[in-house]
């Protein structure tokens, strides 16, 4: 099968950071290094063959022995065109870290915060990076691999 | 024939009377506080309403601010998010107070054995009956209250 316009457009411009370029069940797919990751998201949203205005999904992997250990999944949406993109980034421990997406999708905000909040990787550039479904007393990313099954939170007190 | 009271008080038989007394009215006057948070509160107004009646048993006044009422049912899974509320709830309550535990979750935290859910509320708050079963049957919770309504005529009563 002939690649899509958007496969097409990202080699040609950012040839050197594309890592892979895969196409399964009519999916495209872009694995691309870290430091690219926000100038190929303001091409893809601002350029007038994509117009990739709409940000439906962000989430992250854990690869765990794999190197580097974990990936960042973005799904993108072109409203005007139909056009569906997945994007991954590597990120290598330790201190995990990407930039944020939120200058160009506001709502990419509460995605951000509950990957940090799961994974523990951290956003640079997002307004406010906290958890957002745990608590602050929380030790820990649950959804890790390395996070043992059996552990026990310390119990929280009332706050008087 | 004269009854001697003088001897009677020394003996100590009033008293232990009046802790028969105590029990009896405060075992069929229960007002309850449920905490529901999940599933099992269908069962629980199940158990409540004419179905099955909860008020023959004279628990059938729910009291939605934990400062009236003597039983605080715990109905539902509780997270370790919630679990400061449920103790802050359960310190507002005046004594005496009861405690039940309703459906396995409350007990030992059921299947929910994860980063987020307290395994069983007895880690935060003492337990009085705990009623397992996900979701206990009615019937399971009228057997349930039941043994609350005995435990509460033979304690020792706080006055």
């Amino acid at each position: 099968m002939e690649a899509s316009i958007t496969l097409k457009k990202i080699k040609e411009g950012f040839g050197n950071d594309v890592i892979e370029v895969d196409s399964p069940f009519q999916q495209d797919t872009v694995v691309i290094a870290p430091s690219a990751l926000l100038p190929v998201a303001t091409f893809l949203k601002e350029d007038p063959e994509l117009q990739y205005n709409y940000l439906m999904d962000l989430t992250a992997v854990d690869y765990w022995k794999r190197k580097p250990r974990f990936e960042v999944v973005y799904h993108f949406l072109s409203v005007a065109n139909s056009f569906r993109l997945r994007l991954k980034v590597p990120v290598a421990e330790p201190e995990p870290k990407v930039d944020s997406l939120t200058s160009l999708w506001p709502g990419a905000n509460w995605y951000e915060r509950e990957v940090y909040d799961m994974f523990g990787i951290q956003f640079t550039g997002h307004p406010d990076l906290r958890r957002i479904l745990l608590y602050p007393e929380f030790e820990g990313h649950p959804l890790r691999k390395d996070y043992p099954i059996k552990r026990r939170q310390p119990l929280i007190g009332p706050k008087h | 024939m004269e009854i001697d009271f003088q001897g009677s008080l020394q003996t100590g038989f009033f008293t232990s009377r009046m802790d028969k007394m105590l029990g009896w009215a405060r075992k069929y006057s229960i007002f309850q506080y449920p905490f529901v948070t999940a599933c099992c509160g269908m069962e629980y107004m199940s158990t409540a309403c004419s179905h099955y009646d909860i008020d023959r048993f004279g628990a059938g006044l729910p009291r939605f601010s934990p400062r009236q009422a003597d039983v605080l049912f715990v109905v539902g899974t509780i997270s370790q998010k919630l679990a400061p509320v449920l103790v802050q709830i359960y310190e507002q309550m005046c004594a005496p107070k009861w405690v039940v535990a309703f459906g396995v979750c409350t007990c030992t935290g059921g299947f929910y054995d994860n980063y987020a859910t307290v395994t069983g509320i007895d880690h935060i708050v003492p337990v009085d009956i705990y009623i397992p079963g996900c979701p206990p049957r009615p019937e399971t919770v009228l057997e349930g209250l039941m043994l609350l309504q005995k435990k509460m005529q033979n304690q020792k009563q706080e006055i």
